[in-house]
């Protein structure tokens, strides 16, 4: 369960969320609308990448303010730009990275790293340069670098929106066959039709919260 | 960076404890600025020519590092030439090529984690100092990435500056290569922290 208690955030003077009460327990929901409409910093918050100017944010019954450690052990996240999310040279190694304090060896870290590559479809690609890999591929590779610390909740900012058509929907299918509960931000609409809740954001507030199909005419509508 | 990645091999070059490895490098750097003899110099380049047949490096690899070099060691050797005289550039350049050929068969035959790894065990002692191993080690990879990242990142801002005609103006490379830099490290730093690297 993910909840958000009467959440409001500003940088400096910009009030970028207000308001916001939601409790999340469903398996796949995603947060749409504008630019500047602070569905990022929301998504932002839930791993306490961003920490709310007023109410509180509750993972599982923890706080991010204060249980910053153990929310991100249970948070996965995965950003728009595979380019900073890669850490190290080689898909491999950038994988075995997330398992540096894991207690394993540094040959398990490279097994179970490879294992995880050839899950997803990235198999002999462990010593390959991660920044020669194409653009579909690094976001496979950056949400391995996650799926490898078996999170329980994984939250996605934007990350289809450098990818072909292809690659989005790939990624989608991959995203839709994980055990993991995902919350998705994103702009395309067209990919959120098996989710199970919809919320819309627009200037810092929920504007509609409901199944895809009600949320996204809403959307459609506030866009003119 | 000669242009040299981590390249999968079986070589005993590959097979050796990447902190030998360093610590040969680091050992090897010096003494090539000690020595002041242009024909132990040259041995030493001869030596690390034969490390990159004992490693197995592909040709490819070599021309790439050879023709990189070349331009170096040739705007290098002209420079002293005109301001030392004919014998001191013959040193420095001897001296250019050993180290940074060296230097380039270790990031070809090492992995950047093995080198990860070695710092943090060979820095562990320090510990009782207040010295974070592991946080150490995160730098030397974190800065072997960045080389990467940045020169594409100037190959980017170079060719949009090109698309507008402004390819000789300073400021059109300047401004947005240091926006998109700053940039890169905010979002850098705020994957490591989602990866956890702040927690501990």
């Amino acid at each position: 369960m993910i909840e958000f208690e009467d959440v409001g955030h500003s940088y400096g003077e910009r009030v970028v969320l207000s308001e916001v009460n939601l409790r999340l327990s469903e398996r796949r929901v995603a947060f749409v609308g504008a630019n500047g409409s602070g569905k990022s910093t929301l998504a932002r918050m839930i791993n306490g990448l961003v920490l709310p100017s007023t109410g509180r944010v509750l993972v599982d019954g923890l706080d991010p303010s204060r249980k910053g450690r153990e929310v991100r052990r249970r948070v996965g996240f995965v950003f728009t730009n595979p380019d900073s999310q890669i850490v190290m040279p080689t898909a491999g190694e950038d994988v075995a990275f997330s398992l540096r304090r894991s207690g394993l060896s540094a040959g398990e870290r490279a097994a179970r790293a490879a294992e995880i590559l050839t899950e997803h479809g990235l198999g002999g690609y462990a010593d390959h340069p991660a920044h020669q890999l194409s653009g579909g591929q690094k976001q496979l590779l950056a949400l391995c670098g996650m799926l490898v610390l078996d999170p329980d909740v994984l939250v996605c900012d934007e990350p289809t929106t450098l990818l072909d058509l292809r690659n989005k929907r790939q990624f989608c299918t991959l995203l839709a066959g994980l055990r993991q509960r995902v919350v998705l931000v994103t702009h395309d609409l067209d990919l959120l039709g098996d989710f199970d809740r919809v919320i819309v954001l627009d200037g810092g507030r929920v504007v509609a919260d409901d199944e895809p199909e009600p949320a996204l005419r809403h959307y459609r509508k506030l866009v003119g | 960076m000669l242009g040299g990645w981590y390249e999968p091999g079986s070589s005993p070059l590959h097979r050796t404890p990447a902190g030998w490895k360093l610590l040969a490098l680091l050992g090897l750097a010096a003494v090539v600025f000690v020595l002041r003899s242009p024909g132990w110099l040259g041995g030493i380049c001869a030596a690390v020519v034969l490390g990159y047949a004992l490693a197995r490096i592909s040709p490819r690899s070599c021309l790439r590092v050879a023709r990189t070099l070349g331009v170096l060691v040739a705007f290098m050797f002209a420079l002293q030439w005109w301001l030392l005289g004919l014998d001191a550039a013959v040193l420095v350049c001897l001296r250019i090529v050993a180290a940074l050929t060296a230097a380039n068969l270790f990031t070809i035959t090492t992995r950047v984690d093995d080198v990860v790894s070695a710092v943090e065990r060979g820095l562990r002692p320090l510990r009782r100092f207040g010295v974070r191993p592991d946080r150490l080690g995160l730098l030397v990879g974190l800065t072997l990435q960045s080389v990467t990242v940045l020169s594409k990142i100037a190959a980017e801002v170079r060719e949009a500056a090109k698309a507008r005609g402004a390819q000789r103006s300073v400021i059109a490379f300047a401004v947005p290569f240091l926006i998109r830099t700053l940039r890169h490290a905010d979002e850098l730093g705020e994957a490591l922290a989602a990866r956890g690297e702040g927690d501990r």
